[in-house]
């Protein structure tokens, strides 16, 4: 349902043979004018100037000279970079598709109507109310291996047990995904959960009676249906995947060694302490390049084929 | 982004505390990043002493060097620029000195005859041109070893002098269930122990060499991989809790006497004394190696201002800062030795007249990475190193490989 309403209200903003008479859009296009003008002044000016800089020598003070593409090269030859650009890959994908199946499982979970419905709500909903820095900390205890999860094992008798993913430099990345699952997969349920809500019960009453199977009822009808509230997860969810910094800093400080570095990282220790704005972004631009190349398909998709479709 | 919020708080807290206090005269805002209890403790002398002169002290402090340091340039750029503000001795401020953000104390420093008071790399690391930028305030010492004097004793074994017994004395330490060194498993204390074991095992002049001309020659040398590969066989002296963990757990480690050695700058004393412990007694400092000290520390900068207020008040707080009592009673607090090195330490603890003793002589003193090396370079190095350090299984011709591809594209 909600497809029908955006998609009307994007052709009815663009349709030219719909335009509404002129004093009618006036006091909303001024109020939109503030807004628009802080859009452009300061996310659109930012990112140019951003992106200006990148090409030049600036260390600690911008610097209007022009060096071409030296900060690109020294970026793609930089370890640290490149594991910083894989590490995103890998949480992305893993931290999206966890969170969407947890969340689906919760979400389908609680629509069984089950007692204390709310009470569960609260639970699951609950880490998603914590900072990334607290649970950064939290999980950070938890999985230390002579503090938490290991010590607490081994002390209750199990001695070989080992669980030291936090301070090994291959398994690392995964403890931040486990942790960033269990922060987000609630908001993904609540979102599921109201779409849920919204599924017609005569659909579930009708595949009753031709003897669909519940989990074919879930897969097959229930999630299409629900299309609109996976993108909306799925699009916050990746916001949180780009700006990916506070979590890291607080659980592993990109370590151990550079085996947990993202791009925000890189960007903001440039920027900062290392006195190194041109290379910070430069890294800063690419992060917004690759961005663009990933959401500029889907954007071409939804709203300018669609539109030459009709 | 938690430090943005808590720095624009503290923004506000100064804005407020501007508004209230300004009608006194001679008002002087001062940033810096001593927030700790045994910092902040010791920048209170500073204040007293200047408001004992008749001035306004202005507290901005604010957590993290870095987000300080952030701070004052995005304040200074903006027009509107505290007092005075603090950086590290060395090249953080260059930029800033290059584009006419700060004035010179020349006429106060030939005054106090700083010259002559203070060990040349400190000098040097302030003077830009031939004028002082900045006012030195103390002098850390880098690579000491935190030693708990017990466990030594009841292990029947001596603290190490040369790295390669300090390997030799770590593995039997560790088949007596003891941690050999206890080590904060984050870049900057990985690199602290490099630089540790390049000037003790390496030398004075590998270090500057490597750390400050960037001498490829120097880093493919014989030598230097003799220091790396020492460093490497360190990681098996460090218990797996280490990656991730901060320099005071470190060091608590060493005061309970779980571990028996801690290589950190001269700031950890501040931890055992915490404890209640004794330089000399409980605990014991050292530098292993050759005896070379790697000395750094913290400067007050001041910068332009139109303000006529603010610029007397500079004037009086560059003399407040090196008086010979304030310098005394700011450095015991701070854990460092004062900068000036004709104060009386003889009131000092046991750790502190070894560091003034060894500064005597300036064939000891050696230049931290923060004065010889641009923060681009050593952050470079530090990616180097923590990779070097936590993958076990790198070799010590890899690491070379990756110090020269530092040197040659780091800015």
């Amino acid at each position: 349902m909600a497809t029908v309403t955006v998609r009307a209200a994007a052709t009815g903003a663009a349709a030219p043979a719909a335009r509404p008479r002129i004093g009618r859009g006036l006091p909303a296009a001024l109020a939109l004018v503030p807004t628009a003008l802080i859009v452009l002044v300061v996310y659109v000016g930012c990112m140019l100037w951003t992106v200006r800089l990148s090409f030049t020598s600036s260390t600690l003070l911008p610097k209007f000279d022009f060096v071409g593409l030296a900060q690109y090269e020294r970026l793609i030859v930089n370890d640290r970079f490149v594991v910083s650009a894989q590490n995103t890959v890998i949480f992305g994908v893993l931290f999206i598709a966890g969170c969407l199946v947890l969340g689906f499982l919760l979400a389908v979970f609680i629509d069984q109507r089950v007692r204390g419905e709310g009470a569960f709500r609260t639970v699951f909903l609950f880490p998603y109310s914590m900072s990334f820095v607290v649970t950064g900390v939290a999980w950070q205890w938890f999985l230390n291996p002579g503090l938490g999860l290991e010590k607490l094992v081994r002390d209750m008798g199990f001695s070989n047990f080992t669980f030291d993913w936090l301070v090994n430099q291959e398994m690392a990345i995964y403890t931040l995904v486990i942790a960033g699952i269990w922060h987000g997969a609630g908001l993904t349920m609540a979102i599921l959960l109201a779409g849920l809500r919204g599924v017609d019960e005569d659909l579930w009453k009708a595949a009753r009676v031709d003897g669909v199977p519940p989990w074919r009822y879930y897969l097959s009808i229930v999630l299409p249906l629900l299309r609109p509230m996976v993108v909306t997860a799925t699009v916050l969810l990746a916001i949180s995947v780009v700006k990916l910094y506070d979590l890291v800093v607080a659980m592993t400080g990109g370590g151990p060694g550079i085996a947990t570095e993202v791009p925000a990282k890189f960007v903001m220790d440039h920027l900062f302490e290392r006195n190194n704005i041109a290379l910070g972004t430069a890294a800063a631009t690419l992060m917004l390049v690759t961005v663009v190349i990933i959401i500029a398909p889907w954007i071409y998709a939804r709203y300018v084929r669609s539109k030459g479709r009709r | 982004m938690g430090s943005f919020s808590r720095l624009s708080a503290c923004t506000l807290a100064v804005t407020l505390l501007c508004g209230t206090s300004a009608f006194a005269q001679e008002k002087a805002e001062v940033m810096h990043w001593w927030t700790s209890a045994g910092e902040s403790a010791a920048v209170k002398v500073f204040a007293d002493a200047y408001t004992k002169g008749g001035g306004t002290w202005v507290d901005n402090a604010i957590a993290g060097g870095v987000n300080a340091r952030a701070a004052t340039v995005n304040r200074m750029v903006g027009g509107n620029p505290p007092t005075m503000a603090q950086f590290n001795t060395g090249k953080q401020f260059d930029e800033l000195i290059e584009n006419g953000l700060l004035i010179d104390v020349e006429a106060i420093a030939e005054a106090g005859k700083w010259r002559e008071l203070m060990p040349k790399p400190i000098i040097e690391a302030s003077v830009r041109d031939g004028k002082f930028y900045a006012v030195p305030v103390n002098i850390h010492g880098q690579n000491w070893m935190f030693y708990n004097t017990k466990v030594f004793a009841d292990a029947g074994l001596e603290p190490p002098k040369t790295f390669p017994e300090l390997i030799e004395t770590g593995e039997k330490l560790k088949a007596n269930g003891i941690i050999p060194i206890a080590l904060g498993g984050q870049p900057t204390w990985e690199r602290n122990l490099f630089s540790a074991v390049l000037v003790g095992h390496g030398g004075a002049d590998l270090f500057r060499k490597i750390f400050g001309v960037r001498d490829v020659e120097a880093a493919k040398s014989d030598k230097f991989k003799e220091v790396a590969e020492l460093y490497g066989k360190m990681r098996g002296l460090v218990d797996p809790g280490s990656p991730g963990r901060n320099w005071n757990d470190a060091a608590s480690l060493v005061i309970t006497g779980k571990a028996a050695m801690h290589f950190n700058g001269d700031w950890a004393k501040g931890e055992f004394i915490a404890a209640g412990q004794t330089a000399g007694k409980e605990y014991g400092c050292t530098i292993v190696g050759d005896g070379k000290l790697v000395i750094g520390g913290d400067v007050f900068v001041f910068p332009v201002t139109k303000d006529a207020g603010a610029q007397a008040a500079q004037q009086k707080l560059a003399a407040v800062l090196l008086d010979p009592e304030t310098q005394l009673a700011f450095n015991k607090k701070k854990g460092s030795i004062p900068v000036r090195l004709d104060v009386d330490v003889s009131s000092m603890d046991a750790c502190a007249q070894k560091s003034h003793a060894v500064l005597k002589d300036p064939a000891n003193q050696v230049e931290a990475t923060e004065i010889i090396s641009t923060p681009n370079f050593t952050g470079a190095m530090q990616d180097a190193i923590t990779q070097y350090w936590n993958t076990s299984s790198m070799s010590a011709d890899a690491f070379v490989e990756k110090v020269v591809t530092a040197m040659r594209s780091a800015s």
